[in-house]
């Protein structure tokens, strides 16, 4: 039941061959049973299960939405009505949300289950999911690695079986990142094609919400629920919605793969190289045209993204101040005083550096050295993919350049981390959709991911390419050892 | 003796009369109660964004537009950060370096000369809660109503050299925002808010002086005094060798004085940068075209016309035009009646005004209407009442007791115009006055006066003032 794609777990469902309680129950049971993983911050069983039983309702009158019945995991950076909405904070960890993110909402429409709240980076700063207050989670393809991060409890949840698809946030490469070390499909769609009412903001000109799931079919339907302009989103994109499945087998053969060159240099595993020079050849046996091109600013983009999100960062994590909601501390003189202990004590270290990493970047004397210099970088490294795309279709490379490390191997390192979204961050400074999918297993027994970046707003080519790989290979069926049955 | 020349700027907040915020769709309304009126995105819940709320954008412009200013077409929002418990997000969005309004101006005038003082920017931002300090047994409540109202800081050229011209600005801006109907004004609830950066030269020296700012100041009476007292300890200062310390002041109306609140070493760094949730606000032309269309008669432009259309000296113009709702009231009540334009604005220059005053009213809750006082100006024009009774009628009418036609019915007030009625009456005055008539004959005119009493006294004021006149001169001399 748990290895089913969201199309034949919908067929099931329409057709009664399968209740909605039935589903949520079997997937309840296997997060408890594999609760080591700590995918979850929250499950509800309760609520999930009378969600399930009104998904019953509405299917047995035959008036059911795409995705009625379906059971997903929310990345705990969602707002949901009711629920503890930490974003892996100990600051939220006291904060039950009031209203639903427009993500929820929409899901919520169509009546899927709330299967419960995945564990995550603190505030999606991080690519390991060590930074969380509830601890780190494990890669279910060996205890012993990371997930990946930020979105890592979604990311090890569908990879597991504990979830038929789950939501993630990308910033840097908070969906792809986890999506390549776990072997799931994570798309990370165009910048303002899904509403971020709601999603708690890392840094609100790089945040985009996404789907976390088996297939790029699976993806296409959750993306499809979930896009959409969001008149109380003023950065959303009043643009219509494309039949996202509609495109999914079209021909490929003719386009053109931009392969950039800063992707396969320096620092990419061999291993991992492999892999993903396999799943190119895929393409060129489908018809496609492998191109070199030139992204020439790559290398800047790293740099110009630790000066923008956590510039971001520093001023939406403002709010989280002790006066109205969340964590407070005990003791306190006066004003500054609960300000200054209750942020020390709310925020984890990789937050705590990142607000001042931000705060010095807009200070005055600093803002032009720093926060507008890195302005200018991103719309270099926009234009260099401007002109890449007028040359060719899509850009394919690894999404990360190593498969999955162990726990603890760069938690004191913060530069080594941060490196490994080095091929991730530019489609977010871009504002591009970008996709990571399972291309096969490096020598270690690891998943690598294929990461595809397409033209602003043209998800339907991605999602082509990735599930045109997919109809071929069955590297996206593979689950991990000790999680097939 | 040096002679100190001050130098005034003024940076004024008025709070947009619109319905809802200007980032969330909570209500603006004064006064209900604590956090009755701040939703989600007001009280910076997680997850939260602000979309901007085009009315206040529409009001700017009018404003921008009213003060011959430029309206840049592109205005970017940014974030003005800092920590305070009534500043829900740690941030304001406000805008930084692109305002929606550039430069403009606004004509002022002092003593019977006209100046010109420049308008630097006006920029569009929210304004932040209440913090309450009494009634919380030590603790701060917040109420955070107010938080996301939008406001239109507008910020002067330090233009002005006195007390009396910041005055004169701030009365022209004041008007200015009620004609466009997009503030009401009352300073008490603090929708017309007034920052003042003072500092002092040397008369003739080009180079400015070291300012202060003087913060949120709540009266006119108040700007004036704290500006007058903020020279004069700047001017002590210097005078005994000092240097004056950039910093902000408070001024406490209650000792008229000001205090030191902050300097600017303590100054906060506010790391504005542009906001991320907001995407650069454009004004397309047709947007503009249509604020243009929908501006009202100005008041300079209607004080203009009042002089030229219905004959009226500046003063009286001045007065008519200080509000809208006043001139409204003048241009009823002058095309209503037979009377003259400058009898009505006499009329609301001394009666109306003199009763408003008394009760501390404004002319919309004048209880004598614009065509009440038309009427009852009809009634001395076509002389069934004298000007004399007019004033009992108008405090009859101001005191509820109905209008002109009634009193004048039920009082028995009418002037009496029967000459037959009026000569017998002088007669039964010049008989018992013998007296007076020979001083009157032997040239002591004065006394005139005496039998013109004489009549009224026994007409209750109703003879017809002309016509005692004519009569009794027409007797006396004969």
């Amino acid at each position: 039941m748990h290895t089913k794609s969201l199309t034949e777990l919908s067929i099931d469902l329409i057709q009664q061959k399968l209740s909605s309680t039935e589903l949520t129950q079997h997937f309840l049971e296997r997060i408890d049973l594999h609760r080591q993983l700590n995918a979850f911050i929250t499950v509800d069983a309760e609520r999930a299960l009378d969600q399930a039983r009104a998904a019953d309702r509405r299917l047995g009158r035959g008036t059911p939405a795409p995705l009625t019945g379906i059971p997903i995991a929310h990345k705990d950076i969602f707002c949901t009505e009711g629920m503890l909405t930490s974003c892996g904070s100990r600051i939220l960890s006291n904060f039950v949300s009031p209203y639903n993110a427009t993500m929820i909402e929409k899901l919520r429409q169509q009546d899927t289950v709330i299967l419960g709240k995945t564990n995550m980076d603190e505030f999606a700063m991080g690519s390991s999911n060590e930074t969380s207050y509830y601890g780190p989670v494990a890669n279910p393809w060996d205890e012993s690695r990371v997930p990946g991060g930020s979105s890592g409890g979604s990311a090890a949840a569908v990879s597991a079986g504990l979830a038929p698809a789950a939501t993630g946030t990308d910033t840097g490469g908070s969906i792809r990142q986890p999506a390549s070390f776990c072997g799931v499909t994570g798309f990370k769609p165009s910048y303002g094609r899904v509403s971020r009412y709601g999603m708690v903001a890392f840094a609100s000109s790089l945040d985009q919400a996404g789907p976390l799931t088996r297939s790029a079919q699976d993806a296409a339907l959750l993306l499809q629920a979930t896009a959409g302009f969001d008149p109380r989103d003023s950065t959303s994109v009043d643009r219509e919605t494309p039949d996202y499945t509609a495109t999914l087998t079209a021909d490929i053969s003719g386009l053109k793969i931009g392969l950039p060159k800063q992707y396969f240099g320096q620092g990419l595993d061999g291993q991992v190289e492999l892999v993903v020079r396999e799943a190119l050849a895929h393409y060129e046996a489908l018809g496609a045209r492998l191109m070199d091109v030139d992204l020439p600013n790559s290398a800047l983009c790293v740099p110009c993204y630790y000066v923008l999100a956590p510039s971001e960062a520093s001023s939406n994590l403002s709010r989280f101040d002790g006066v109205r909601y969340g964590y407070r501390t005990q003791q306190y003189d006066d004003l500054t005083q609960m300000y200054a202990k209750t942020r020390a004590e709310g925020f984890g270290a990789e937050v705590k550096r990142r607000i001042m990493i931000g705060t010095y970047a807009l200070s005055a004397g600093y803002y032009d050295a720093y926060y507008l210099k890195a302005q200018k970088l991103r719309r270099l490294i926009a234009d260099d993919f401007r002109r890449a795309f007028e040359q060719c279709d899509v850009i394919m490379g690894p999404t990360t350049p190593t498969t999955a490390f162990t726990l603890g191997e760069k938690t004191d390192d913060p530069i080594a981390m941060y490196l490994n979204d080095i091929y991730t961050i530019s489609a977010n400074l871009a504002g591009l959709p970008a996709i990571s999918i399972p291309a096969g297993l490096s020598g270690d027994g690891m998943p690598v991911g294929l990461h595809i970046i397409g033209r602003y707003f043209d998800e339907p080519q991605i999602l082509n390419f990735a599930h045109r790989l997919q109809m071929g290979t069955d590297w996206h069926r593979r689950s991990p050892p000790g999680y097939t049955s | 003796m040096t002679t100190w020349e001050p130098v005034i700027g003024l940076e004024v907040h008025v709070q947009l009369l619109t319905r809802s915020k200007i980032f969330s769709g909570a209500a603006t309304r004064f006064g209900s109660a604590p956090n009755t009126q701040a939703c989600a995105v007001d009280i910076a819940l997680p997850g939260v964004l602000p979309v901007m709320n085009s009315e206040a954008a529409r009001m700017a412009v009018k404003f921008g537009l009213a003060v011959a200013a430029r309206i840049n077409q592109t205005s970017i929002f940014a974030r003005k950060n800092y920590f305070y418990p009534d500043l829900p997000k740690g941030y304001q969005i406000s805008q930084y370096e692109l305002p929606i309004v550039g430069g403009g101006h606004l004509t002022i005038s002092t003593n019977g000369n006209d100046k010109r003082i420049g308008i630097t920017r006006a920029h569009l931002e929210e304004d932040a809660g209440k913090s309450l300090h009494e009634d919380y047994h030590g603790m701060t409540g917040i109420d955070l109503n107010r938080a996301g109202t939008p406001l239109l800081e507008i910020v002067s050229e330090p233009d002005m050299r006195s007390p009396q011209e910041a005055i004169a600005y701030l009365k022209k801006l004041h008007t200015l925002v009620r004609y466009l109907e997009i503030c009401d004004g009352n300073m008490q609830e603090g929708s017309f808010r007034c920052d003042a950066n003072v500092s002092i030269r040397p008369l003739g020296q080009t180079e400015l002086g070291t300012r202060t700012e003087l913060k949120n100041i709540n009266s006119f009476r108040f700007i004036e005094r704290a500006i007058q007292y903020e020279i004069e300890r700047q001017i002590e200062i210097l005078e005994d060798g000092g240097q004056i310390i950039q910093e902000t002041r408070l001024y406490d109306p209650d000792r008229n004085e000001t205090r030191s609140m902050r300097s600017k070493e303590e100054a906060h760094d506010y790391r504005y940068f542009p906001d991320p949730d907001l995407p650069p606000m454009i004004l397309h032309d047709d947007f503009i075209d249509s604020v243009r269309n929908s501006l009202p008669e100005l008041p300079d432009a209607k004080k203009q016309r009042f002089i030229e259309q219905y004959g009226l000296n500046d003063e009286d113009a001045v007065q008519l035009t200080a509000t809208k709702e006043l001139a409204d009231y003048f241009e009823t009540a002058t095309s209503a009646t037979q009377g003259s334009a400058k009898t009505v604005a006499n009329w609301i220059a001394g009666e109306l005004s003199g009763y408003l005053n008394k009760e501390n009213k404004d002319i919309t809750e004048s209880p004598v209407g614009a065509g009440q006082l038309a009427t009852l100006i009809d009634r001395i024009h076509d002389r069934t009442i004298s000007g004399k009774i007019a004033k009992e009628i108008f405090e009859s009418m101001w005191n509820g007791e109905g209008d002109t036609d009634t009193i004048i019915e039920k009082k028995g007030l009418k002037q009496i115009t029967d000459a037959g009625a009026i000569e017998k009456i002088i007669d039964e005055v010049l008989a018992k006055s013998e007296k007076q008539q020979e001083q009157y004959k032997s040239g002591q005119t004065k006394v005139f006066g005496y039998f013109v009493g004489q009549v009224m006294k026994a007409t209750k004021g109703k003879a017809n003032p002309q016509q005692v006149n004519e009569i009794l001169k027409r007797k006396l001399d004969a």
